[in-house]
């Protein structure tokens, strides 16, 4: 989520000034390092974002977010200038800049959602208070409308963290928001009954003998030429 | 219809396990060591013969560009293949169903494509949005590696090769290759300049190829099975199955394999229950994503869904993610939205794209709405014109096309808002013109 300023006050510097890796977490980002060549370690820049803006969110209790001090923690872990790992936190869209709710509500709004109904997916937002841009008052939700997330067979959508809920409806959206705001865990996934990932409606039109058994098609394929 | 035993994703709609002991029950990891066999030119080869073409929109021959790659890499320079799961174009959810659900046909093909060119290691790229998707496909990496597949002495076949997965954090641009590299180099994703072509300069400045998920999904089955299996699908140019993802106002969207070269008609009545209030309701198609021009729904009915048969009503095929508009659509909403999609994912690097895509989405909602000049349409698609081929990469281009084909074939509809909304009077002359 963007951010039109980068907050960096005394009280931010304050707390979060002393930002390091969890064990668990140093763990990672040193499973991460080895993915690429030596001295190429620039290439954890988005991999590092990630892990510290989740370890943000691990102790507020939100998705997370991208302080001053940790992105200048990040630079330092990877030996950049601090500008250049800036300048990716702000080109991609899945840092947030500022803080966010508990729940971070991407509501995709790109034409193939748009067609199958997403309007109806911000209004049952919309009842339960939230705004476009922001974060409700008790600080549960933050909605977003975010471009195109790839579900489009199964649209409209929503990502919320880190898991999608698709086929919405304005009832199934408020049906999704109350669990959550319960501490319940949705089924995650298209919302419509019966359906199982993006096979049609109704039951797949193709493979259907891999509904029920794990099917070799080998046995019926001709001899290799 | 296309049968199931030709279907190369079986497990496409993941009603069985992705993991790699029911991938191996169904055909995959079956002696991979003997297709690394038939040897690194003859792969190339028969992945020529085969007629596959780049699944990722643009359609390049695979094997060809699998030989630009250098054959003898030097030890400091190696070869690189980039495997593109940046799946963002509107209306594509293909890759996303492979790698939850088939990741293995795709690790198998990422092996088998890597050593034919010469690569020492794969990187896939996927978009930071597929979070679960990720964590599928990082897993089916370490089972791939935990049973001798990958890594040193891959499959027992004496190569060593490394497969890597690495997720990006939201930037629809950097499902363009060069974009990517940028990306996978921990920058912003902003395209460069070509030349250098990967093929010559890539990842590191290493010779690298970058290729789409079922391009390489698609190859150990191209091989198991003989490119003349894979080639007796589909017209001549335009071989093989692919995967078409239909959205919009159908009865049923889904996703699914068919032959190139489907008509529209059958791909929407076989599998997706026909058109939203039947086929009189039809209003207009976009064939391969949001990129590609609309084709008003006389043109599309009877068309054949491949690379040359859209390339003929003035579209494309892209990535075969069809979007399917009934009567019901406000249809420059549809297209407007699809400009501030190009307005929100413009890299900021050249001014046509930056300063253009705004531009042309402001003007597109005046056009929407009816508060606009009936001479700003000639204008807007003048504009179109000024950005498309004027950017360093393919977006100006993607976003100048869908208003060109909304103009071309949905002009007097422009008009018709912009006379309504003044009642139906002359505009009056202006004496600064």
């Amino acid at each position: 989520m963007a951010a039109k300023t980068i907050p960096d006050t005394p009280e931010i510097r304050e707390r979060w000034g002393a930002f390091a890796w969890t064990p668990d977490n140093a763990a990672k980002a040193k499973e991460v390092l080895g993915r690429y060549p030596e001295g190429r370690q620039q290439s954890c820049t988005i991999p590092f974002l990630d892990l510290a803006q989740r370890q943000v969110g691990a102790e507020t209790q939100t998705q997370g977010w991208l302080p001053v001090p940790v992105i200048e923690f990040v630079a330092r872990e990877l030996g950049l200038p601090y500008v250049r790992v800036l300048e990716v936190a702000t080109f991609y869209t899945m840092f947030n800049l500022q803080p966010v709710g508990r729940y971070h509500v991407q509501v995709c709004g790109t034409t193939p959602c748009w067609l199958r109904g997403s309007d109806e997916v911000f209004r049952a937002c919309k009842s339960k208070g939230m705004k476009k841009g922001h974060t409700t008052e008790d600080g549960l939700w933050t909605l977003t409308e975010v471009e195109c997330m790839g579900n489009c067979a199964t649209a409209p959508m929503v990502q919320i963290n880190d898991d999608n809920y698709e086929d919405l409806t304005y009832d199934r959206t408020v049906a999704v928001l109350d669990a959550l705001a319960e501490g319940k865990q949705p089924k995650t996934g298209t919302q419509e009954p019966g359906r199982k990932t993006s096979e049609p409606v109704g039951g797949p039109t193709t493979l259907t003998a891999m509904v029920d058994e794990n099917h070799d098609y080998r046995d019926e394929w001709e001899k290799a030429v | 219809m296309l049968a199931d035993k030709d279907r190369i994703f079986t497990n496409l709609y993941g009603f069985q396990s992705w993991g790699i002991d029911a991938a191996m029950k169904r055909g995959d990891w079956d002696a991979t060591k003997t297709l690394l066999d038939i040897g690194q030119d003859e792969i190339i080869d028969r992945v020529k013969a085969s007629g596959l073409r780049g699944r990722g929109g643009a359609g390049f021959p695979t094997g060809v560009k699998w030989g630009f790659m250098p054959k003898e890499p030097k030890p400091d320079r190696p070869n690189f293949l980039v495997i593109n799961a940046d799946e963002s174009e509107p209306g594509s959810c293909k890759d996303r169903e492979i790698i939850r659900h088939d990741p293995h046909k795709l690790i198998e093909g990422a092996l088998i494509a890597g050593f034919a060119m010469r690569a020492r290691a794969a990187y896939i790229y996927i978009r930071g949005e597929y979070i679960r998707e990720a964590e599928t496909l990082f897993a089916a990496i370490a089972e791939a590696y935990a049973k001798g597949f990958l890594g040193k002495n891959a499959c027992g076949s004496g190569y060593d090769f490394d497969v890597f997965c690495h997720r990006g954090a939201g930037a629809y641009i950097c499902g363009e290759e060069t974009a990517m590299l940028e990306s996978l180099e921990g920058k912003k994703g902003q395209p460069r300049l070509k030349p250098p072509f990967p093929a010559g300069a890539g990842l590191y400045g290493c010779p690298t190829t970058v290729n789409n998920v079922e391009s390489i999904a698609v190859v150990p089955t191209i091989l198991r099975r003989g490119s003349e299996w894979f080639s007796s699908f589909g017209r001549e140019n335009n071989k093989g199955t692919k995967l078409f993802q239909i959205s919009g106002h159908v009865e049923r969207p889904c996703v699914v394999e068919e032959a190139m070269g489907v008509t529209f008609r059958e791909l929407i009545e076989t599998h997706c229950g026909g058109i939203k209030g039947g086929w009189d309701n039809l209003l207009a198609v976009i064939p391969g994503g949001s990129s590609v021009p609309l084709v008003p729904a006389a043109e599309i009915m009877d068309a054949p869904m491949d690379f040359d048969g859209l390339k003929d009503l003035k579209s494309g095929l892209g990535t075969a993610a069809v979007i399917v508009m009934d009567k019901s659509t406000d249809i420059v909403q549809a297209i407007s939205r699809i400009s501030y999609f190009y307005k929100h994912e413009s890299c900021g690097q050249c001014t046509p794209c930056r300063e253009g895509t705004g531009w042309m989405w402001r003007v597109m909602e005046r056009l929407r709405t009816g508060d606009a000049d009936i001479s700003e349409i000639d204008t807007l698609f003048e504009v179109t014109k000024q950005v498309e081929g004027h950017t360093i990469c393919a977006l100006g281009d993607a976003a100048a096309w869908p208003i060109q084909g909304l103009i071309r074939h949905f002009r007097p509809e422009l008009e018709r808002r912009i006379t309504e909304k003044r009642g139906g009077a002359e505009p009056m002359m202006e004496a600064a013109e």
